[in-house]
């Protein structure tokens, strides 16, 4: 009896350390994430922004946080950041999911809302980094983009990449395919030497 | 006490494998209680593969243009070539495990491919096809 008891201490021993272990693996982990959110060492050159506070010089683009919206948004494209455009363009985009761009991405009213609210709060003119304040200079007030690809920052940035590299090239197809070419897009990396473009190599101008 | 910590493990792995079966059962109960009949995997897999003309695009489409002749294998969304991952559950255990998934996706690709809803008939029949794999 003594025997036995002794063994369920033991047992009960083991399950304690492993649930410890377990809460610290999860602590480092989210310790990781906060770093790679906010921390500034992918970014080698800030370009327009000179007189930027060391807070306002992280990637050139906020990475997505919300765990909602990128599985949802991110099922039959990537994951655009919420940066790319600004608020009044994430509402519309959001009132009219059943004919989005020709598909139907209709959401039930909980996860709508829910990802609206994400998408506003961390919207072009609402971030400090140097790609957001860029689309939103380049962006009439009244004008209101549902395309980042067809918004005149985008479109300046990209006037020198060829059709026969996007929409004749079965591996790109289209502008929105952001990740095929920009290989740090997901860390929000956009920098012109990350991009490879399929079957065409490393962009170099 | 300890005879029952080999529960632990069968508790962890055992229900995940099970999930995906009990999930179709009881969404196709449903489909019952709303009229549909037995679920038919032959008629499931005939509509898959049919063809109809989807109006903004202009060209004729059927649930396999985005997810593939061969389900045990990852299709490619016909418009912006992202990976799809296999729908047969046999290959890919998180397929129909997740009821709300599979009727948020049921509602979508039905309007879109097919212009319409699918009945409860078809939705049944579908579920049949795809647990078959
Ligand atoms: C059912 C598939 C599907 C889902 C789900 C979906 N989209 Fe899209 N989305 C598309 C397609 C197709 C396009 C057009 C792609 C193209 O032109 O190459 C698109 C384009 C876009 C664009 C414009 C890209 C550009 O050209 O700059 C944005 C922004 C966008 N989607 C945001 C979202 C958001 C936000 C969600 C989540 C609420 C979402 N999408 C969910 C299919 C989808
Ligand atoms: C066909 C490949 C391709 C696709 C697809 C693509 N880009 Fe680019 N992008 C480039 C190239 C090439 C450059 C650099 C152009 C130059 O300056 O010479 C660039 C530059 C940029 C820049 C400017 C970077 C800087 O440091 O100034 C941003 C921002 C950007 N892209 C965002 C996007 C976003 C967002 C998408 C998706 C909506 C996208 N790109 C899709 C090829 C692509
Ligand atoms: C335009 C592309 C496209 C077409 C056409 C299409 N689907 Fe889908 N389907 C998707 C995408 C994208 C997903 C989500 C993929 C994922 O979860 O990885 C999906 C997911 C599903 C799911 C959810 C499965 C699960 O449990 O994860 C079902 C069920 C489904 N589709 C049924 C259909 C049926 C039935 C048709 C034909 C009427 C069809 N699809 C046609 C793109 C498409």
């Amino acid at each position: 009896m003594k025997q036995k008891l002794k063994c369920n201490r033991i047992w009960g021993m083991m399950l304690l350390v492993g649930c410890i272990m377990l809460s610290m693996g999860t602590l480092a982990w989210s310790d990781d994430d906060e770093w790679f959110e906010h921390g500034n060492k992918h970014e080698s050159e800030y370009g327009e922004g000179k007189h930027e506070s060391a807070w306002q010089r992280t990637t050139g683009v906020a990475v997505v946080s919300n765990k909602l919206y990128k599985t949802e948004c991110s099922a039959c494209h990537f994951a655009y950041q919420p940066g790319f455009l600004p608020a009044r363009s994430w509402v519309k985009m959001m009132s009219s999911l059943d004919d989005h761009f020709g598909e139907n991405a209709e959401l039930d009213a909980t996860s709508r809302t829910a990802i609206e609210q994400y998408l506003r709060g961390h919207a072009a003119d609402r971030q400090p980094n140097r790609f957001s304040r860029s689309m939103m200079r380049s962006i009439g007030k009244r004008e209101t983009p549902l395309r980042i690809s067809q918004t005149p920052y985008f479109q300046r940035k990209h006037h020198e990449v060829p059709a026969r590299m996007v929409k004749n090239n079965p591996k790109v197809r289209s502008f929105a395919n952001c990740a095929s070419c920009h290989q740090g897009a997901a860390k929000g990396q956009f920098d012109e030497d990350a991009v490879r473009i399929p079957g065409f190599g490393n962009w170099e101008d | 006490m300890k005879k029952y910590f080999w529960l632990i493990p069968v508790l962890l792995f055992g229900g995940q494998a099970q999930a995906g079966e009990s999930v179709v059962q009881a969404l196709t109960g449903q489909y019952q209680q709303h009229g549909a009949g037995l679920a038919d995997a032959a008629h499931g897999k005939e509509i898959w593969q049919q063809q109809h003309m989807q109006k903004k695009l202009k060209k004729r489409v059927s649930c396999a243009s985005c997810h593939g002749a061969d389900l045990r294998r990852s299709g490619e969304h016909l418009r912006t070539g992202k990976r799809i991952e296999p729908m047969a559950p046999s290959v890919n255990q998180e397929r129909l495990s997740d009821p709300k998934k599979i009727e948020k996706w049921f509602l979508r690709n039905c309007k879109w491919t097919w212009g319409r809803e699918c009945t409860t008939q078809e939705k049944a029949d579908i579920l049949a096809f795809l647990q078959s794999l």
